[in-house]
């Protein structure tokens, strides 16, 4: 698809919006529709479009599969370590009331903390399956 | 009325692209129709006032899934072969499933019904304190991340090991860039023998 000069100039024109839509997805989740799996989703998206016009070449330069696949792991330690960080606090596990002097502040706190874990497992996750099933060769 | 419409209409088109992926048997066809089945099912959700999971559709069903397909059928053929046993066995199983389905549905109570169990437990709480308690205007991100936080884990952790086990099935040897091969593997006989002796040892110490 390097050829397609209207390919090219329109995903490059939408992926900053993408990744923008991404973002506010993930952030406006406390207020909005949305959250961690629909923003990983739509920021993987992103690159998978990146990836099909530019050429997995050039994807993988971009999100380097060494990262990404690290970061499919640490966005479930994030997570796990949220609610670790509860026990620690003088709550339960995943009690995020526990992680601020004023409960709803750490519930705020938490909340935003897995969102961002979930987002980055999803993300990472998503992007990596695209990254093998596309770089397999006949 | 208009939603009664929109309704039938959404599932007339739902119906007519499931029967047009019946019947076949290009497969590039096939990936495009399901990826419109997809966002026919996302516009029904957004049509139940569940936007989270119309949302989560049309990106994960509509969109990556497709481009997976896509991924998939350049690996594999474009042509469905036709199938050599007759269909009747699998479309009696599909109907006798499907009307027991339908059964099992008139003990349900009616769509929105206020006194449903389901609206009766712990939703009052979750409508009525949860601002209180979690201080988030949208609920449903209250119960996901808040009150049902250790399930939100569990979906996590399930996508997290999809991951994993497509890296282990599709990636290359241990070494290689993440499991990303750069080019064509020839040493598929080394690894299946380090995988024996692998089991072996653990089979032993167990």
């Amino acid at each position: 698809m390097r050829h397609h000069r209207v390919l090219r100039i329109v995903s490059k024109l939408l992926i900053p919006f993408i990744v923008l839509f991404a973002l506010y997805v993930q952030f406006h989740g406390d207020f909005g529709p949305g959250g961690g799996f629909q923003a990983g989703v739509i920021f993987a998206s992103a690159f998978i479009l990146y990836g099909l016009i530019f050429g997995l070449e050039n994807a993988r330069k971009v999100a380097p599969p060494a990262v990404v696949t690290r970061l499919v792991a640490a966005g479930v330690l994030i997570f796990a370590g949220t609610g670790y960080a509860g026990l620690f606090g003088g709550g339960n596990f995943l009690d995020y009331g526990a992680l601020r002097a004023d409960p709803v502040a750490g519930q705020h706190l938490g909340i935003m903390v897995i969102e961002f874990g979930v987002g980055t497992t999803v993300a990472a996750t998503m992007i990596t399956i695209f990254f093998l099933f596309a770089g397999r060769e006949r | 009325m208009i939603f009664t419409l929109i309704d039938i209409a959404l599932l007339t088109f739902m119906g007519a692209t499931a029967f047009a992926i019946l019947r076949l048997r290009s497969l590039f066809a096939v990936v495009m129709l399901s990826g419109i089945y997809s966002l026919l099912a996302a516009s029904m959700f957004v049509a139940l006032d569940a936007v989270d999971v119309a949302f989560t559709e049309a990106a994960v069903g509509a969109g990556i899934s497709t481009v997976l397909m896509i991924a998939v059928l350049a690996l594999t053929g474009e042509r469905e072969k036709t199938p050599a046993h007759t269909p009747l066995l699998p479309l009696l199983v599909v109907i006798l499933t499907g009307a027991a389905l339908v059964y099992g549905t008139f003990d349900m109570p009616a769509f929105g019904d206020a006194n449903a169990p389901v609206h009766l437990h712990v939703a009052p709480r979750y409508l009525h304190d949860s601002f209180a308690e979690v201080g988030l205007p949208n609920v449903v991100t209250s119960v996901l991340a808040s009150y049902r936080g250790y399930d939100t884990l569990g979906e996590v952790t399930v996508i997290f090991t999809a991951g994993v086990a497509v890296m282990l099935l599709l990636g290359g040897r241990k070494g290689d860039d993440a499991g990303i091969k750069q080019q064509p593997v020839d040493e598929d006989g080394d690894d299946r023998r380090a995988d024996s002796k692998d089991l072996d040892g653990s089979g032993g110490a167990a």
